[in-house]
């Protein structure tokens, strides 16, 4: 059920120092969410396209992923055209579209896909451990960091002992239906699964501090910016300042 | 629940990003290095269960169990909620770097007003504590889906519609969860009690 399935591959976005593919991903990310004009949006799509065409993802995987975001962004059409104040454009019985609902979904489709190819050519390409790693050479907390190392390690763990549980009363003949039972069943599941947790936390405590536990993981990964990383790097950037012109430059027209 | 990249403004991004560093702050500064491996534990946990889908009538919803996971971690709810949040990203690309900190707000700040104000009632036990059991599972839903409201309609208030559909139409989950956080918070309390101390 959980798989890291974009995490590991043979391509340029793969080779990519970690540290600059989240800091990439962050200054890509947020102009992006920031930009109202559809030039710049437009160019923004066309660049996360072509970072994840560098990235060679697996193809059926990747359109999966599209379409479940874009399912949600087919709820935004569906209610958002027909919800906003504005001229109206066409009428289906009692419901009038307006062009500013239209242009909003519109903006949001684009944003929306456009973001996410970047976080997936960026960021899903590389396993949560690296990335914690990365992050810690950031310089984000250390807490956060050890925090999110060690609910990696364990959701693994924790989803094969949930598996388990579900085993167990399926065997006893738990049907799930809409009814009482089936509610109680899943919240003493769940109970059990914070207890067992509880208690295992315990022992996991115990012997990382039996093998020197002071706060945080150490990187044994020595990682360095190749002339590839300054590369692309000098791309994004350049890329990240031409949406930003186009949409400075329309608002300023 | 969370809200899709790309349709926040960017007061409404940058009010939540700051909220969710101070929240996450709060909760950091409680959490010494002896209670971390707990922590992380029970983020797994609460990851694992969030998965869970549960029979609604003909269709389904996935449980959100925030308001579980602020009885037992109080404020460490928004450190791990935020991590929790961060690992749906790297598995499942759902929500993502922007939305990071208006979606850890979401989720987090009803958990810690549950914690807050509810678990006194529930760790007495008896009748009391199923009914501030149901509260809470049923409040943090409603307020998460009052907060997602809020972050729409100041983005723009043409959203104002969507907001109320979006609150009707998570009212069955509201139901849902209040009657697995009560039954999951009697269970604490019989069985395992140092859960909610």
């Amino acid at each position: 059920m959980i798989e890291e399935v974009f995490a590991t591959g043979d391509s340029l976005m793969h080779r990519l120092d970690p540290r600059v593919r989240i800091l990439a991903a962050l200054a890509y990310s947020i102009p992006v969410a920031l930009v109202s004009r559809p030039i710049p949006m437009i160019l923004a799509l066309v660049l996360s396209i072509l970072i994840t065409a560098l990235a060679r993802l697996q193809v059926k995987a990747l359109f999966k992923r599209l379409i479940v975001v874009n399912s949600i962004i087919l709820l935004f059409w569906i209610v958002v055209p027909f919800t906003f104040d504005g001229e109206t454009i066409f009428e289906i019985g009692p419901l009038a579209a307006t062009r500013e609902g239209i242009i909003y979904a519109a903006s949001v489709t684009i944003k929306s896909n456009a973001i996410f190819l970047a976080f997936l050519a960026l960021v899903a390409t590389m396993p949560v451990a690296a990335a914690g790693h990365a992050m810690q050479g950031l310089g984000f907390p250390v807490k956060v960091v050890t925090l999110l190392l060690l609910t990696y390690r364990y959701v693994f763990v924790i989803e094969e002992e949930y598996n388990r549980l579900l085993r167990a009363i399926r065997i006893r003949g738990f049907k799930a239906r809409t009814s009482l039972h089936t509610y109680r069943t899943y919240a003493y599941l769940i109970g059990m699964l914070f207890v067992r947790s509880w208690d295992r936390a315990e022992r996991v405590h115990q012997a990382m501090k039996c093998r020197g536990f002071e706060g945080k993981f150490y990187c044994l990964t020595q990682y360095r910016v190749s002339l590839e990383d300054i590369f692309f790097s000098v791309a994004m950037s350049v890329g990240v300042c031409a949406i930003g012109m186009t949409e400075w430059m329309i608002a300023i027209h | 629940m969370h809200i899709s990249e790309g349709v926040l403004s960017g007061p409404v991004l940058l009010s939540g990003a700051a909220l969710a560093v101070v929240g996450t702050g709060i909760g950091l500064k409680r959490l010494d290095y002896d209670r971390i491996a707990r922590a992380g534990m029970l983020s797994a946990c609460f990851f694992v269960a969030s998965l869970i889908h549960v029979p609604v009538g003909p269709s389904s919803a996935h449980l959100v169990l925030n308001g579980i996971v602020g009885l037992i971690l109080g404020w460490g709810a928004f450190p791990a909620i935020l991590v929790a949040l961060i690992l749906q990203a790297a598995f499942f690309q759902f929500g993502g770097l922007t939305t990071l900190g208006v979606n850890t707000v979401i989720m987090a700040l009803p958990a810690v007003i549950g914690y807050i104000a509810l678990r006194p009632l529930i760790r007495k036990g008896g009748k009391w504590s199923i009914a501030a059991g149901f509260a809470c599972g049923f409040l943090a839903v409603l307020l998460s889906a009052l907060l997602v409201a809020a972050a729409l309609i100041f983005t723009r208030e043409d959203f104002f519609a969507v907001s109320w559909m979006l609150i009707a139409a998570n009212f069955p989950v509201m139901v849902i969860e209040g009657i697995v956080t009560a039954f999951c918070a009697t269970f604490f309390l019989k069985v395992k009690p140092e859960l909610l101390t």
